[in-house]
């Protein structure tokens, strides 16, 4: 049973923290130059960009969240030394009618299929239900992202939109689909069988 | 080559700040509009408020933003306003929205035609790949419109809305470049 002494932002590997602008800059600017990774986390026609350029975009990223309050940012963290591993986010959040969109990713390809994805988004989606009290939530998914379209299955999302080649990428059309998980769906602790 | 911007019934202009923020200001104040065209609380701004909004939104990015008022050809009042916004020009694809504010010109094909309009604008000006567009499961016209020019449903996020204590789906629709030429008959001249 999960209550108001269960950490929100601990899992068995991984925290959520905040941004450490000394550090983290360097790192994040790292993941961008691995195409493989941008390509899952953006739609938009990819671009790296130098630790000085991404410090400036963490800046602006915590203005915007201090001026339109519809977005949470965390940082990944490994639990035994406080690395950076990933981000997740939860973003265009619609107070009105409870709706948010979520995205998350963990920057290096090592650190994938550990499970700390599975523990980023249990994470997530407890901060989004049980914290903000949101209606449901929405992942935008291109159809060639497996390991994403893998994981919120886990966390019984249903596919609701298929926008028909949306993407057009590596001279190809892709569909973009959209994910759904209702507050009713959402089952407290999903995931943990298989850690 | 066709004018783009006239048909039989309307034809699409550009955006006097002035002019539409005045027509907005009063559009506004019909609550079923509003409802029907966006998800947030409705807001009763000032006309000096929407002047200030639209000059600055059509400023802020002209290279995405492709935005039209709707006039009868009749009279050249102004009925409506109608856009395209690309969020993706590497993938060449624009979400639309129209609003028709003047009640009287409901379901006499003005709206149909606009539709007409910005598609073909779309398709051989921007040179899109796809239209997409989003509609509240309430608007039941919205959907027919759009299922008319040619719109196909593509899901729904499931009750992702809520109006007068009721959960609310929003549909998704989206018309390819091929499914266009199709139903309009065009022929590519490129191809």
């Amino acid at each position: 049973m999960l209550n108001i002494h269960t950490p929100l932002f601990e899992d068995q590997d991984i925290r959520l923290g905040p941004i450490d602008h000394d550090h983290d800059p360097e790192v994040e600017s790292r993941w961008m130059h691995d195409s493989e990774y941008m390509r899952m986390m953006e739609l938009k026609p990819v671009r790296p960009l130098a630790p000085a350029m991404v410090k400036k975009g963490y800046e602006s990223l915590e203005k915007e969240i201090e001026e339109d309050k519809n977005l949470f940012y965390f940082t990944i963290r490994a639990r035994e030394d406080d690395r950076l591993l990933g981000k997740a986010v939860l973003e265009w959040i619609d107070w009105t009618n409870g709706n948010g969109y979520l995205r998350l990713g963990i920057g290096l390809s090592q650190d994938r299929g550990r499970g700390l994805g599975t523990q980023a988004l249990g994470l997530l989606l407890r901060f989004a239900f049980a914290e903000l009290n949101l209606f449901r939530v929405t992942m935008v998914v291109p159809e060639y992202n497996q390991a994403t379209i893998a994981l919120v299955r886990k966390f019984d999302f249903v596919e609701e939109v298929r926008r028909r080649q949306a993407l057009l990428r590596d001279d190809r059309v892709w569909d973009l689909l959209v994910f759904g998980l209702l507050r009713s769906e959402w089952a407290e602790g999903a995931g943990e069988v298989e850690r | 080559m066709e004018d783009l911007f006239k048909g039989k019934l309307v034809r699409l202009t550009g955006i006097d700040p002035e002019e539409v923020s005045k027509t907005f200001a009063q559009w506004n104040r019909d609550s079923e509009y509003m409802r029907l065209l966006n998800s947030d609380p409705p807001r009763l701004h000032s006309a000096k408020a929407i002047k200030g909004w639209l000059e600055k939104h059509i400023e802020a990015e002209p290279e995405n933003t492709f935005w039209f008022a709707i006039r009868a050809l009749e009279d050249d009042r102004l009925i409506g306003d109608i856009d395209l916004a690309v969020i993706n020009w590497g993938s060449r694809d624009a979400f639309l929205g129209i609003g028709i504010g003047a009640r009287e010109f409901w379901g006499k094909g003005y709206g149909s035609e606009a539709m007409q309009l910005i598609l073909r604008y779309g398709f051989i000006e921007l040179n899109l790949r796809r239209i997409s567009l989003d509609v509240f499961e309430y608007n039941q016209r919205a959907m027919r419109l759009y299922e008319k020019a040619g719109f196909r449903l593509e899901g729904c996020m499931r009750q992702a809305m809520q109006r007068e204590g009721q959960r609310w789906d929003i549909y998704f629709m989206g018309i390819l470049r091929e499914e266009w030429m199709k139903e309009y008959g065009y022929k590519s001249k490129t191809d």
